[in-house]
């Protein structure tokens, strides 16, 4: 088949742009660390608030410096909404809802994933900078979307 | 029909050669008013949408329960029946013209129509009945009222006629033409609609198998994450729905338009089946932040995203060599004269040219999204509505305007209303949509949330009020390019009084590279349509084998 010498010089140019950008990617995987979340278990929205570790939802330090954070979320709250660690720490977030689709979305963050009825959501930050920093769900979740958020606070 | 003569090169007289039929020319031009009434309908709601950023609610704009029932009115009439019925219009039209022959069932054509006001007239109630308000994505286990599925399933179907329609077509031609190369026009619209049905199955099963029977009370409950795998299966693949008849008028008509040849038969060609064997399995780069899926089934989707790029490389080098080689022709000189020597003129040409230049900001974004630890950064954000307003929202919407302004005085035989405003339309719906966008993106980088009623939101962030004041000011101009759109159409329609010099479809002839250097393997439809549906089943099998048993144990809840 006839292939032009410009378009083949750019199309060449374009499979490398490609590549170069899937290499970026793994850069940032291997090298930076950036994950996405995988499976990290299950539990049935209707038994989440009767399940470990949701039955107990909150902050917990499970050894020096990392802390474990139990949050439930359902229309339209995260339980609970306020999450304090000091500065330096590594927190697992593992969350659940108790209905429908929810999102954790905290501003700043590598935080960003999906909260499906039905699966555990299972994310990891170190907070180096104190601060505050918004936790937003940002899936629709019904007529009250817009006031589901809460904050991590960074001593 | 069969008896219809079939002449290859002819240039055809529509009035004796029994081509294009009365009964197969109404249901063409009346999908296109079905989009019409949708895109008034969907536009009127994102006007609302852009102003609730600055304070205006949808309850006293549009008298809507919530902004979430006028973002599912939004989201349904044009990202669904907009498109579709557009797809199913000009590429029966095409089809028409590319085997020069009627289609091969007047029925399915005009079943296609009745279905598509079905689906629209059936939605429309539920959604303002407010018992649909689960955006046009639908999530489980959010469950509306059972007909809003059924809406979902007619509009689907309407384009499952249409595909069969034009596969039927191609057999009767192949039949009569054993050994031809299959016309351009009636390859590209064929690999668009299989590619289509294939893609579809997966909304198919989510909806029969799963959310409709739930719905009704059949099942108890359902599995959210399950059903968001169905849904993304088709949910990606549909932007290729509605962008490839945007692609369809750029390489087929626009090269005419401009007043230069396509450059390669082979290489389009190759575009198009590019799209069909790599649309579908790349769904889950919209999933990569979903806790029910594994890192290694994500990271295949996210390559097989990058080679879907490919053909849209390959389309900006074939589209803007005919652009340049027009542009040159018309004397323009230089490295960059060829621009201003394009027919801006011409509202039709206008329109697409605009809409290809903000396509190259859409693509870009969209590279961006599909990148799996970037997306970090904007998923869910207004991010991607700035990034989709580049897309299917300018692409492909402000490409339908533009093909609008010949094909509705080639439909109804009259004269364009008013040319200065279709080209006036086009401009403020590329200047309003960088603006609109430019806030969703920056608003997006700034951790605003998507589908979100920001005006009322509990929070808000520094930077913010600019995006809103973008967003609401880029809205606004579109609204008011929308309406100059309608004048113009309705005009056309209702007042112009002259003969239209639109006579024909602007169809272009053979390509400078025709299909005698072209791989005629590429003509073989059959076989590669069975190796798209063995590319899907690599890269879904295992994510569904992995996630199974189902977890069916979410019940539906009604939040609105």
């Amino acid at each position: 088949m006839k292939i032009d010498y410009y378009e083949k010089v750019f199309l060449i140019l374009g499979v490398v742009m490609l590549f170069s950008g899937l290499g970026a990617i793994l850069i940032s995987v291997v090298g930076a660390g950036a994950m996405v979340p995988t499976p990290a278990g299950r539990v049935a929205p209707g038994e989440v608030r009767q399940t470990a570790p949701f039955d107990n939802p909150g902050v917990r330090e499970i050894s020096p410096g990392k802390y474990e954070a139990v949050i439930v979320a359902q229309i339209w709250s995260f339980t609970p909404n306020e999450i304090r660690v000091p500065a330096g720490s590594e927190v697992t977030f593992r969350v659940a809802s108790a209905d429908v689709i929810h999102g954790f979305f905290i501003e700043n963050t590598q935080i960003n994933a999906m909260i499906i009825p039905g699966q555990i959501t299972e994310v990891e930050q170190t907070f180096d900078e104190a601060g505050e920093y918004l936790l937003i769900c940002h899936e629709y979740c019904g007529i009250g979307h817009h006031n589901m958020w809460g904050r991590v606070v960074v001593e | 029909m069969s008896s219809v003569a079939v002449t290859q090169s002819a240039t055809i007289d529509r009035e004796t050669s029994g081509v294009f039929v009365a009964e197969q020319m109404w249901p063409i031009r009346w999908q296109l008013y079905l989009m019409f009434i949708a895109l008034a309908v969907g536009g009127w709601m994102g006007l609302g949408q852009a102003l609730e950023r600055v304070g205006v609610t949808m309850e006293s704009f549009a008298g809507l329960e919530s902004y979430y029932q006028g973002l599912s009115i939004h989201g349904v009439t044009l990202a669904l029946v907009l498109t579709f019925s557009f797809a199913n219009s000009l590429l029966s039209l095409l089809t028409i013209e590319g085997f020069k022959r009627p289609l091969a069932s007047t029925m399915l054509l005009q079943g296609s129509f009745w279905f598509m006001a079905a689906g629209l007239g059936l939605a429309a109630v539920i959604l303002l009945m407010n018992q649909a308000t689960v955006l046009f994505t639908f999530y489980t286990p959010m469950e509306a009222n059972p007909l809003f599925y059924l809406a979902a399933v007619f509009l689907v179907v309407s384009t499952w006629l249409t595909l069969a329609n034009l596969v039927w077509t191609y057999r009767q031609w192949r039949a009569d033409n054993p050994d031809e190369r299959i016309p351009l026009p009636a390859y590209l619209t064929l690999t668009t609609y299989i590619m289509w049905g294939l893609a579809s199955i997966g909304i198919a099963v989510e909806v029969v198998v799963f959310v409709l029977p739930w719905s009704l009370g059949i099942w108890d409950s359902t599995d959210p994450q399950l059903n968001r795998i169905f849904f993304w299966f088709t949910g990606h693949a549909i932007v290729y729905f509605w962008l490839l008849p945007a692609y369809v008028s750029w390489y087929m008509l626009i090269p005419r338009q401009v007043g230069a040849r396509l450059f390669s038969d082979g290489l389009t060609r190759l575009t198009f089946l590019l799209f069909l064997l790599f649309s579908v399995p790349t769904g889950l780069h919209h999933q990569y932040t979903d806790p029910g899926i594994s890192g290694a089934m994500k990271s295949i989707h996210l390559v097989l995203t990058f080679v879907i790029f490919f053909p849209s490389l390959i389309t900006a080098f074939s589209i803007m060599a005919v652009l340049e080689s027009a542009g040159r022709k018309a004397g323009g000189k230089g490295l960059f004269g060829w621009i201003p020597a394009l027919p801006w003129g011409n509202p039709s040409v206008n329109a697409q040219l605009l809409a290809m230049l903000v396509f190259t900001l859409g693509g870009a974004t969209g590279l961006i999204n599909a990148s799996m630890t970037v997306n970090l950064v904007v998923h869910n954000t207004a991010f991607i509505p700035g990034h989709f307003h580049l897309t299917v929202g300018t692409a492909v919407a402000l490409t339908i305007m533009g093909v609008c302004y010949w094909m509705v005085p080639y439909l109804s035989g009259k004269k364009l209303f008013q040319p200065k405003l279709a080209l006036a339309q086009g401009w403020l719906w590329a200047i309003g949509v960088l603006t609109f966008s430019r806030g969703q993106i920056s608003g997006g980088l700034e951790s605003m949330p998507r589908r979100t009623a920001i005006g009322q939101a509990a929070y808000e962030l520094p930077g913010w009020e600019l995006s809103n004041w973008l967003t609401a000011i880029g809205g606004v101009t579109m609204a008011v390019s929308g309406a100059l759109f309608f004048l113009v159409i309705v005009g056309t329609l209702f007042l112009s009084k002259e003969p239209t010099e639109h006579t024909e479809i602007p169809i272009t002839g053979e390509p400078l590279h025709g299909p005698r250097e072209s791989w005629t393997k590429l003509d073989r439809l059959g076989m590669w349509t069975v190796v798209a549906a063995v590319l899907i089943i690599f890269a879904y099998l295992p994510t569904l084998i992995a996630y199974l048993p189902a977890a069916f144990n979410s019940p539906g809840v009604k939040v609105w």
